[in-house]
């Protein structure tokens, strides 16, 4: 398999979506602020988007269901997004921070 | 031999339709990787760098990288999609809220937590071999295709077969915003 014909294989894809979804994790697990984290969970989102886009591509029988799902997957994160910076603005207000490690009241 | 015949005769090799074809195969290659690598770059900067605002720039790299992948996945509609909703909006609102609520010179200095530094790194590199192995040994059953996908179809499937989660996910995206602005809003007058 050269390498100018990879756009064409759906490992390529498969494993791009890996190295998103692993640098999605690494950004959870190591991100101090809230909207950090929320960037790195976008990565996540996005590598599933990647994954579903090529099974569309490569083994579905209808490839417009695949696009479907995917648009509503974008719908789905911008939502996701919108109320997640809310809650980092809602949360600055309130404890002047948003640090996680300030934010520890539920904890106990 | 008929008159393409002899046009293409006349020609150097890679202006001809076979050869243009061949370097436009090329092409498409060598851009399908820089696009690639665009992606991964992107996406570590958007997990690494120290700076929020670097990260959201790293992050609209990496969904413009994405966008591209999606063109070379036969859905040009999607890209354009992914191009108008993630590096247009998301990035943006992302963007504005960390110039609103995300003080850098508060954030105390060092660890996060028990995962942070080489851990977490060894989890992500964890789950991220084992999605490889898992993705490129299995072998997944291909079906023959029924249609080609095309914007049209996408239409008429939206608003017959999936007009349900269609109208659904229009009310979360709604309830989703008056939502965000009610939390967002509330204690703003103190």
């Amino acid at each position: 398999m050269s390498l100018l014909n990879l756009h064409n294989d759906l490992n390529t894809y498969l494993v791009l979506a890996a190295i998103l979804f692993g640098m999605g994790i690494y950004g959870l697990v190591t991100r101090k602020t809230l909207v950090g984290m929320l960037i790195a969970s976008e990565l996540v989102l996005v590598a599933s988007s990647i994954n579903i886009m090529a099974f569309n591509r490569f083994t579905a029988p209808d490839p417009a269901i695949g696009q479907i799902f995917a648009l509503f997957i974008m719908a789905i994160a911008a939502a996701e997004a919108a109320i997640g910076l809310s809650i980092t603005i809602a949360v600055y207000r309130n404890y002047k921070s948003v640090d996680i490690e300030d934010i520890v009241d539920l904890q106990g | 031999m008929n008159i393409m015949d002899q046009v293409n005769s006349l020609l150097p090799g890679f202006l001809t339709a076979d050869g243009f074809a061949g370097v436009a195969d090329e092409a498409a290659g060598i851009v399908f990787l820089i696009m690639l690598a665009t992606t991964i770059i992107g996406g570590i900067i958007a997990c690494n760098s120290k700076r929020l605002v670097r990260a959201v720039a790293g992050l609209a790299l990496c969904f413009v990288g994405v966008a591209a992948i999606y063109y070379y996945l036969n859905s040009p509609f999607v890209a354009m999609m992914q191009m108008l909703i993630y590096v247009g909006a998301v990035c943006i609102t992302i963007a504005f809220a960390i110039m609103l609520a995300a003080p850098e010179d508060k954030v105390k200095p060092g660890p996060s937590g028990p995962l942070s530094g080489p851990l977490g790194l060894i989890t992500a590199g964890l789950a991220t071999i084992g999605m490889i192995g898992l993705a490129v040994k299995t072998v997944f059953p291909v079906m023959p295709k029924i249609n080609m996908g095309s914007v049209q179809l996408i239409g008429v499937k939206l608003l017959t077969n999936y007009s349900m989660v269609f109208e659904l996910v229009s009310i979360v995206l709604l309830i989703a915003i008056l939502g965000s602005l009610v939390i967002a809003r509330h204690g703003r007058s103190k």
